[in-house]
């Protein structure tokens, strides 16, 4: 199995990182089976904003699927407070609304951010959903670690063929994501 | 290809060149952003031994300079089914923002010689001068008859470059095992 290098995208102040199939040499059809995009520091321009995503099936024309999720977090703080269990509120039942990958991640303090990765399976099968699992960890507003475990499918049967990252609220200031096709 | 080998600092077969840490101060630079470190079999010397790292900045040394706040957890599940399985939280392999070592796991088991764990962590932008460094580990092992999976995360709490890793058995030594170090471009 190897990873191939697709796509580098970096924000400044910018409201969305949108990866479309067939735009500025993004791939995201039946190339592979399997896509990873790798989060390097994706920092809020206002503070205490959810990384999240959007999928498109019409080349990023419109975004918001309905998608359903599951959002498992740990959390520790510098202060010493622990928490750690599933998130109801975090997660998203057929939601087409911005799909979270972490909460509350810092602008507060120019040192904080998130970075993970995303895997999304088969996005172009016109058969079965779309599957993906999310792993990130974040510094957060109130200076607590975050250690998210986020898993779910996009809930349709057309070819997902755009992604796109964002920020709930306010833009993304800084921050990469790289984007791989695995063969 | 995306995913270079760039070392192998650790390389075990035989007992008589056991280490008790593994030092990677090459490496670790702006070539990549996204950096991996894979365990293969990691077999300790001694029972309930558990595999930890801390890392130098650039302006650093002693691996004791850089706070680390982590959290850690694990799934686990007895080979005999006896007890209950379960998932929870381990208040005492976590760090709140000390310059000390982390646990990459626990529990390891010397008394049977298949024992060992198997993982890997990912280590981002460790050259940044602007952010934290965030890690996330998992690793699979089998110690005390047991299935374990465990998740490890957190942040290096250093705007400076970290430009070293150490990696240390808590007790003995490491007697066998692997670690390899990839970096993804």
């Amino acid at each position: 199995m190897g990873l191939t290098f697709i796509k580098a995208l970096t924000a400044s102040s910018s409201a969305s990182l949108d990866f479309v199939d067939g735009t500025s040499s993004v791939v995201l059809d039946n190339t592979y089976n399997e896509y990873q995009f790798h989060f390097v520091n994706l920092h809020p321009a206002t503070n205490a904003y959810y990384p999240a995503f959007k999928a498109s099936v019409n080349g990023g024309s419109s975004y918001g699927v309905a998608t359903t999720t599951t959002y498992v977090r740990a959390m520790h703080a510098e202060s010493g407070a622990t928490s750690f269990g599933y998130i109801d509120g975090y997660d998203a039942a057929q939601s087409t609304d911005p799909i979270y990958m972490a909460e509350d991640v810092g602008h507060d303090d120019a040192d904080k951010s998130m970075s993970g990765k995303m895997t999304l399976y088969d996005p172009s099968s016109t058969t079965y959903v779309k599957h993906f699992t999310i792993e990130t960890d974040a510094y957060n507003g109130g200076d607590e670690q975050a250690h998210q475990l986020v898993a779910g499918y996009v809930n349709t049967t057309s070819a997902v063929d755009a992604i796109q990252f964002l920020f709930s609220d306010g833009n993304m200031d800084e921050g990469t994501i790289y984007m791989y096709g695995v063969s | 290809m995306a995913k270079t080998l760039i070392s192998t600092p650790l390389n075990i077969t035989t007992s008589d060149t056991a280490v008790s840490t593994v030092d990677i101060t090459s490496g670790i630079d702006d070539t990549y952003s996204v950096y991996e470190f894979h365990f293969y079999n990691i077999h300790a010397s001694d029972d309930d031994a558990e595999l930890q790292f801390q890392v130098n900045a650039s302006d650093g040394a002693d691996w004791n300079d850089s706070p680390l706040t982590t959290t850690f957890f694990s799934a686990y599940h007895n080979e005999d089914d006896s007890g209950t399985p379960a998932l929870s939280y381990h208040t005492g392999h976590d760090i709140a923002n000390a310059a000390t070592f982390q646990n990459i796991h626990y529990n390891l088991w010397n008394n049977v010689n298949e024992s060992g764990m198997s993982g890997s962590m990912t280590l981002y932008d460790p050259s940044s001068t602007t952010y934290v460094k965030h890690f996330i580990s998992r690793v699979s092992s089998d110690g005390f008859a047991m299935a374990s999976d465990v998740h490890m995360a957190g942040y290096i709490n250093d705007t400076t470059d970290i430009t070293e890793i150490r990696f240390k058995i808590s007790a003995g030594t490491i007697d066998a095992g692997i670690i390899k170090m990839f970096g993804v471009s």
